[in-house]
């Protein structure tokens, strides 16, 4: 049973070559998917041996192996690919972008990218593969050619590169350099091997090093990117880079340092906090944002602090809701994304002071947009609200009163930063706007996959249970 | 275990190959001359060079254990007779310039038929084999004065060599003649600390002179002629103040010259570094650790800071490369500096990395040189499209130069870091990834011109010919294979530094 499994991971890492046809990309995408979801059938939510590939110095492999965090990465981001690809498609010839093929080359290498870091055993694998994943979206960020582009991607790529080579590099060389290991162990690898504040100096290297996770103040990259065409808004910047991010923070947290030795040493309260003040402080400025591309990028700053923060609590019940939110949040967030991109093809408007009256224009496109803002916002029957509710849970856990407090603060701000858009879009109409505008919603390959993952986000709540058992074995105890 | 072949009588072939190594291309550089044809100058060349070639894998397959092999010029037993030492240090240098040699001369064929006249084809080719030889020689030798002999023969013929650039660009002459000055002040101090060493042991065998050095302890004529002998080489290695020759050298030489010196003099020039320190000198001499400690050191971060700010700047690709080597010279010495195995093989394996990443970027700018006609910054944009697979390479090349996970540049860093860590200077491991993070910007202005701009209007290029887009994806595809499979450079550099560190002890 492990051995097509492993087979399976070597191939989705090296199948995905740039395709420069949609279909076969598309059927590529499927493809992933399906074996994702093999692997899924095979392994369940058990622990594979890794599959080395080289060895680069000893103790430092190229390798690979299953486990449910990683699994379930790998399922929202390859899940969300099908979608986006046809989203792109849409949206690239909806509005006439140039470079296809190299567009979608990048696109895809970097789902590639993505699936060796969600399946990476160690965390050497995991930094190569971080940082390709940086490299092969800095294309798409610059994608438009134009100077905003242009320093925006450069911003994106000073900042990635620079946390990751000048901070996380750090990290990792010092981890291997007291433990001997990089592998990713059950219950982590530092505990015994190094004590007092040196953990905190340690976790901050990795904590800052990891900016894909946008954690404050080193969360510029994200807004300066949204320059980039929409489908890799949504994608990359709402699921796949971000995600991988934080996907990177869980994995330090509970397979590096393990979520006891974090508890025991209180290593990561300061991370707590600041995770607290970079969700809080995201929010308040989303809210001061017209453009609904910058809103939402803070509103992926503020919830990507969620998970860290999850990871921070160093509880078990906090770990996995940070793990949920990976996928929630996914699910949510693209949708919001897809729909700013729908509005975008249909009207070419950005600012959110210009989408008065348009809810009723666009009804699919706003509903989509209603249903996942609920869900960020984390109301049932929607998905977002069980992992904010497990982040609570983990909260109450460790006594810490505040950080629920903050975390319902966030809840208040969202409605406060959303809702007025979809407000907007449904009950006022736009004077200058001539009246009885037929429906004239986007083309059909654009609003399709957001209203996907709007069912989906609704799907999610009813099957959260599953998830949590799904995840439950990354902080079992051995 | 050491492999010791002691023959006063030559038994078979493979006995002489040390000596092989150096001769192929010396006899072949006159042979060039003599028989003055054209057509047969560049096939002559390049088998020498890939003869050479062969001869340093099989020799450091023979030592990469950690074994040694002595050989005697002509029977004459050392200290008196000319020794020649191979072990891993030096092997593995053999094999970068051997190698890095065998690669460039095809493509060197199409560039220098544009960039130099063709009656003087003939000189170039036996120039460039002289050059090789005295290169290797310098390498392979285990007499301090015949290390001289051979630093002076690669000097000489690379004078010659820069200068071929006038014919594009007339300032090559005066960056010959900077060169040429600045060299023979470098091999002046580096014979006068001969000399002074000469007179207070009576040898010139490097092993004999660690063994009386080691004797007689530290003088003021030791410590004299030390001080000579690093400076003299750090003229030849470009240690940051004294770099001065090296950004005009490369930006004007003909392309394929830059491609072949940037990967390799320096380079040898820093393995003679490393031999006098730690071969030669004992490192245990208080004033060597201090040599190292307060000079080395400051100046290698300095090199990597402050020339890497430089390279920044730069409106001329070759130059902004050019000073982007001396930054990275200055993480070899850091290395050194370190004093500790990790920071030693880290020291040679970035020699290896940094030789052929640097060789793939020369050769790509070389490239564009050939189709656009400069190397200014305004002369690349849009070279993207317009050169796909050059551009690529240039690339994949300064992907290494940063030293991005997966290519060759990142093993190195990792292991100056590892050592910087290991010695509890975690300071100074924080210096080295910030400074790489320089190079993330040179490298980036390079990538936005290729890719983000639209070329100049009269330019109509086309990609580059296959002779020489085979060089450079040879090159290219080496920066990542050595990313991946670092058994041939870790064991290498971990022997070399090992060996090295062993000091006098291990040479005997």
């Amino acid at each position: 049973m492990l051995i097509p499994a492993l087979a399976t991971v070597t191939n989705i890492v090296f199948r995905n070559q740039p395709n420069l046809r949609d279909g076969i990309t598309l059927a590529a995408a499927v493809a992933t998917f399906v074996t994702v979801l093999t692997i899924l059938s095979n392994v369940g939510n058990g622990t594979t041996e890794p599959l080395v590939l080289f060895e680069i110095l000893p103790g430092i492999d190229i390798a690979f192996n299953v486990e449910p965090l990683g699994l379930l990465f790998a399922i929202v981001a390859s899940g969300l690919w099908i979608l986006t690809h046809i989203y792109g498609i849409g949206y690239m010839r909806g509005n006439n972008e140039s470079h296809h093929a190299r567009f979608f080359a990048c696109f895809s290498f970097a789902i590639s990218t993505v699936m060796g870091i969600a399946f990476a055993s160690n965390m050497f694998t995991l930094f190569l593969f971080y940082e390709l994943l940086t490299l092969s979206t800095y294309p798409l960020v610059a994608h438009k050619g134009t100077e905003e582009a242009i320093r925006g991607a450069r911003t994106y790529l000073g900042i990635l590169i620079g946390t990751s080579i000048g901070l996380q590099l750090v990290a990792v060389i010092w981890t291997y350099a007291i433990t001997g290991t990089l592998d990713f162990t059950k219950g982590g690898i530092l505990e015994g091997h190094i004590s007092g504040p040196m953990v905190a100096i340690l976790l901050a290297l990795y904590a800052f090093g990891i900016g894909k996770a946008a954690l404050m103040p080193f969360h510029r990259w994200l807004p300066a990117a949204m320059v980039a065409p929409t489908p890799v808004s949504a994608l990359l910047h709402a699921v796949a880079v971000v995600k991988a991010g934080v996907f990177t923070m869980l994995k330090v947290g509970i397979y590096i340092f393990g979520i006891d030795f974090l508890a025991e040493t209180g290593a990561s309260e300061w991370l707590m906090w600041l995770a607290a003040f970079s969700i809080i402080a995201a929010s308040v400025v989303a809210m001061t944002k017209d453009n609904l591309k910058a809103r939402l990028a803070y509103s992926t700053v503020s919830q990507l602090s969620y998970i860290t923060l999850g990871m921070a609590l160093a509880t078990s019940m906090g770990a996995l809701g940070g793990g949920m939110h990976i996928a929630m949040h996914a699910m949510g967030k693209i949708t919001l994304f897809m729909c700013a991109g729908s509005i975008y093809v249909a009207t070419h408007k950005t600012n959110i002071s210009q989408m008065t009256g348009l809810g009723r224009i666009m009804p699919i496109t706003f509903g989509a947009f209603l249903i996942g803002a609920l869900s960020i916002i984390g109301l049932p029957p929607l998905g977002g609200s069980w992992s904010k509710w497990l982040l609570i849970v983990g909260a109450a856990d460790t006594g810490q009163w505040v950080m629920i407090g903050v975390l319902m603060a966030s809840s208040l701000l969202n409605v406060a930063y959303l809702l007025p858009l979809v407000g907007r879009g449904f009950f006022l109409t736009d004077p200058d706007a001539e009246q009885g505008g037929a429906m004239a919603e986007s083309p059909l390959l654009v609003w399709l996959p957001p209203a996907i993952t709007a069912i989906g986000c609704i799907v999610l709540f009813f099957f959260a249970g599953d998830l949590q058992d799904f995840l439950s074995p990354i902080v079992a105890a051995d | 275990m050491a492999t010791e072949t002691t023959h006063h009588v030559a038994m078979t072939l493979s006995d002489h190959l040390p000596v092989l190594a150096i001769l192929v291309p010396f006899v072949a550089a006159p042979l060039c001359v003599l028989l003055g044809s054209r057509s047969l100058t560049w096939p002559i060349t390049f088998l020498a060079s890939a003869a050479s070639f062969v001869i340093s894998f099989l020799l450091l397959l023979s030592v990469i254990d950690g074994g040694f092999i002595s050989y005697h010029i002509g029977g004459w037993a050392p200290p008196l007779g000319i020794e020649y030492r191979v072990d891993a240090a030096n092997a593995f240098v053999l094999f970068l310039v051997t190698g890095i040699s065998t690669i460039v001369l095809p493509y060197a064929r199409e560039s220098v038929k544009s960039e130099i006249p063709e009656r003087h084809h003939t000189l170039f080719y036996a120039c460039f084999l002289l050059c090789l030889t005295g290169l290797l020689g310098v390498a392979v030798t285990g007499d301090a004065f015949n290390v001289f002999v051979f630093l002076e023969i690669s000097s000489l013929s690379t004078y010659v060599l820069i200068a071929q650039g006038s014919y594009r660009d007339r300032r090559a002459l005066t960056a010959a003649y900077d060169y040429l000055i600045m060299g023979t002040i470098g091999a002046t101090f580096f014979v006068i600390g001969l000399g002074m060493l000469y007179m207070a042991t009576g040898t010139l065998n490097m092993a004999d002179l660690a063994d009386r050095i080691a004797d007689q302890g530290a003088n003021r004529t030791v410590r004299a002629a030390f001080a000579f002998i690093v400076v003299g080489i750090g003229l030849k290695v470009a240690i940051y103040p004294l770099h001065l020759w090296l950004p005009n050298a490369y930006t004007y030489a003909p392309s394929a010259v830059t491609a072949f010196l940037a990967a390799t003099a320096t380079k040898v020039a820093v393995y003679v570094l490393m031999r006098f320190l730690f071969s030669v000198f004992q490192p245990s001499f208080l004033f060597e650790v201090n040599t190292l400690e307060f000079m080395i050191i400051p100046f290698a971060i300095l090199a990597m800071f402050a020339a890497s700010f430089i390279a920044i700047f730069q409106t001329d690709l070759k130059r902004l490369l050019a000073y982007s080597s001396i930054a990275q010279i200055g993480y070899m010495l850091l290395g050194i500096g370190l004093l500790n195995e990790s920071g030693v093989a880290a020291a040679v394996a970035h020699l290896f990395n940094h030789g052929i990443t640097k060789a793939v970027l020369f050769m790509g700018v070389g490239a564009l040189v050939l189709r656009s006609g400069g190397s200014f910054f305004d002369r690349i944009e849009g070279m993207g499209k317009l050169m796909p697979w050059t551009s690529a390479a240039i690339v994949i090349g300064g992907l290494s130069l940063i030293g991005v996970p997966g290519t060759a540049g990142f093993l190195s860093k990792w292991l100056l870091v590892q050592g910087a860590l290991e010695k509890g200077w975690w300071p100074i491991a924080i210096l080295v990834v910030l400074s790489s993070l320089l190079a993330v910007i040179y490298v980036w202005r390079i990538v936005e011109a290729m890719y983000l701009r639209s070329p100049a209007s009269d330019i109509e290029a086309k990609e580059a010919p296959l002779s020489m887009l085979v060089p450079i994806w040879i090159m290219a595809l080496a920066c990542i294979y050595f990313g991946f499979a670092t058994d041939i450079t870790l064991t290498a550099s971990h022997t070399a530094a090992q060996g090295l560190l062993a000091g006098p002890v291990g040479l005997n």
